[in-house]
């Protein structure tokens, strides 16, 4: 079943045009992966669908519901989280305050008592706690940099502590925008693997934008590819692979391009 | 000790209470300025304001303090919500100086009905705290001061206990880090922005009322909020402690100043002196003590 829904996306900035009557459905539980060659558009797909931009044409529907004109906010809260291409983390604060942060949205208690000690805040205190402890940390792994201040850690590991305040708000659906951007082959690889547990373990549905063409073959089940604001192809990644169209636009047909295309 | 030397503290003394109060008004200009990016030029009317109410509620309608004081604080939320969503909000996304000139504008208009209300006779305020000076190794200090100085410690001590572990505290701290990233986590930007003006209104209104309570009020205690300027441009325009520390600070410096330097320029200092400091920081540090650098300067 789609659970996110896109349909003629129309989007400009001036006389540029961004994204040229873009239409894709992604399925609950789903790999989902958009590539392209950079300035084609991916970012600002995910932009669309938590309203940072509005587009000028078309509908986002997220469960068969219409969320093309919701707040941001609100988006955050039907359980559509993200991570961003460039990070975008609370630098001055801890690892486990960022973190902590992601589960904001499922707090009940007062939104002005909150997180004063007593009652029922308290009780959410603990639970949250936990659960951001022994779950989303131990997952990914960042037991030893908790305490941290986000702002001193390098960049591979803050990517990292971006996926878990994502994780933290409990998303239906996560959009990834370069995660393994800048890491190095370890990271990299640590990376995919936390993408896939999260799908598997948590069922939640992924969409994956990343150059790293090794990695999205390897991790995806369904591969959208983006050219000038246009689609130029979508299936699955075998099929990518030996797309003429492709190769051709992707990478310019050279041979670099087929071993880039993991071929 | 020497008469020197108790002349000198009384001074720091006195000039530390004024100072908290400073504090206090500078830390809502703060708050404002880091949430949402405007500068509130508005804010001693807030003050102003703020004491005028208080005042009305126990000589007119003759209802003891302590409720006129919660009913001021009820006032200053809605006052600090009708203008964030009236003025503020429809202006989010335009430039700097149009909000810069909104703000100027909103200090006229609650300057003019103040006037229109009130008038501008000089007011005092029934007697609150007890007035009797105490006398501690030879620093005389009324009894009013002391109380004003930890009322004003009071209200910083609960905004910086809200500010670092209240959810919204913790939403407002990401929201000026951070707007999408915060969004992006569910939080909702314009309620963060209502929060923090009414914040701003509140802990105005309490200065309002506290140095109302020692000099008596009429309409240049908007000027008040003027002196928040070289507080808050001192401590750093988007620093919280630096907006506490400024506030004292200037308190201290402008009282000795004023008590040093009055009889050779037959008075007045008090007046210039935090002007002339924030001329000298601007050029000297123009980021302030607390400030990050790449704060737009306006
Ligand atoms: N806020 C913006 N203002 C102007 N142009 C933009 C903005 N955001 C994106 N663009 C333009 O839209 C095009 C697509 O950008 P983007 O979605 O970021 O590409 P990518 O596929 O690399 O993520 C680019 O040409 C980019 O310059
Ligand atoms: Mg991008």
């Amino acid at each position: 079943m789609a659970q996110l829904e896109i349909q003629d996306l129309r989007l400009s900035f001036g006389g540029l045009t961004a994204l040229n009557g873009i239409s894709l459905s992604v399925d609950t539980g789903e790999i989902f992966a958009i590539i392209g060659p950079n300035g084609a558009g991916k970012t600002c797909i995910l932009n669309c669908i938590c309203r940072f931009y509005h587009p000028e044409e078309g509908r986002i529907t997220f469960e068969g519901k219409e969320i093309t004109n919701f707040a941001p906010h609100k988006i955050a809260r039907l359980g559509i989280a993200r991570t961003f291409q460039n990070i975008e983390l609370f630098q001055g604060m801890t690892v486990l305050d960022n973190i902590k942060l992601g589960a904001h949205v499922h707090l009940q208690s007062g939104f002005l008592a909150g997180g004063i000690y007593w009652g029922k805040a308290r009780k959410e205190e603990t639970r949250l706690r936990r659960e951001v402890e022994e779950q989303i940390i131990d997952l990914l792994e960042i037991q030893a940099i908790r305490k941290k201040i986000v702002g001193t850690l390098p960049y591979g590991l803050q990517k990292r502590v971006e996926l878990a305040r994502a994780l933290a708000m409990r998303p239906k659906i996560l959009l990834l925008d370069e995660p393994m951007a800048g890491m190095n082959l370890e990271e990299t690889e640590d990376m995919a693997r936390f993408i896939l547990d999260i799908n598997e373990e948590r069922g939640v549905t992924i969409v994956l934008i990343e150059h790293d063409m090794g990695v999205v073959m390897d991790v995806s089940d369904r591969v959208f590819v983006l050219d000038f604001g246009t689609k130029i192809a979508e299936g699955p990644p075998e099929e990518i692979q030996n797309n003429e169209r492709v190769i051709n636009a992707y990478l310019g047909g050279s041979d670099a391009a087929f071993s880039k295309l993991g071929m | 000790m020497s008469p020197g030397m108790l002349h000198f503290v009384q001074l720091v003394v006195t000039g530390l209470v004024i100072g908290s109060v400073y504090s206090l008004v500078a830390l809502g200009f703060v708050l404002i300025y880091k949430a949402t990016s405007v500068l509130n030029f508005a804010q001693g009317e807030f003050v102003l304001v703020g004491a005028y109410i208080c005042l009305d509620l126990i000589m007119r309608f003759q209802i003891s303090f302590v409720w006129a004081f919660f009913l001021t604080m009820v006032f200053s939320v809605i006052l600090g919500l009708l203008v964030e969503r009236l003025t503020l909000r429809p202006l989010i996304g335009e430039p700097i100086i149009t909000v810069i000139m909104v703000t100027i504008g909103l200090a006229t208009v609650l300057k003019s009905i103040v006037t229109l209300f009130w008038g501008t006779q000089i007011k005092v305020f029934p007697p609150i705290f007890p007035q009797k000076p105490l006398n501690y190794q030879g620093i005389v200090v009324s009894q009013v001061y002391l109380w004003t100085l930890g009322f004003a410690l009071l209200f910083m001590a609960i905004f910086a206990l809200f500010f670092k572990y209240s959810r919204a505290g913790i939403a407002m701290r990401a929201t000026a880090a951070d707007q999408q990233a915060s969004q992006s986590m569910g939080i909702s930007v314009k309620k963060i922005f209502a929060i923090s003006w009414c914040i701003s209104a509140v802990v105005s209104a309490v200065g309002g009322i506290l140095i109302g309570n020692i000099n008596g009020i009429n309409i240049t205690l908007a000027d008040f909020g003027l002196k928040v300027f070289p507080a808050v441009i001192l401590g750093g325009l988007d620093s919280i402690v630096g907006a506490i520390i400024g506030g004292l600070t200037i308190g201290i410096l402008e009282n000795l100043m004023g008590g040093y330097l009055d009889i050779y320029f037959g008075g007045g200092v008090k007046e210039v002196a935090p002007f002339v400091v924030l001329v000298v920081i601007l050029m000297i540090k123009p980021y302030g003590l607390f400030g990050t650098a790449e704060i737009e300067r306006v």
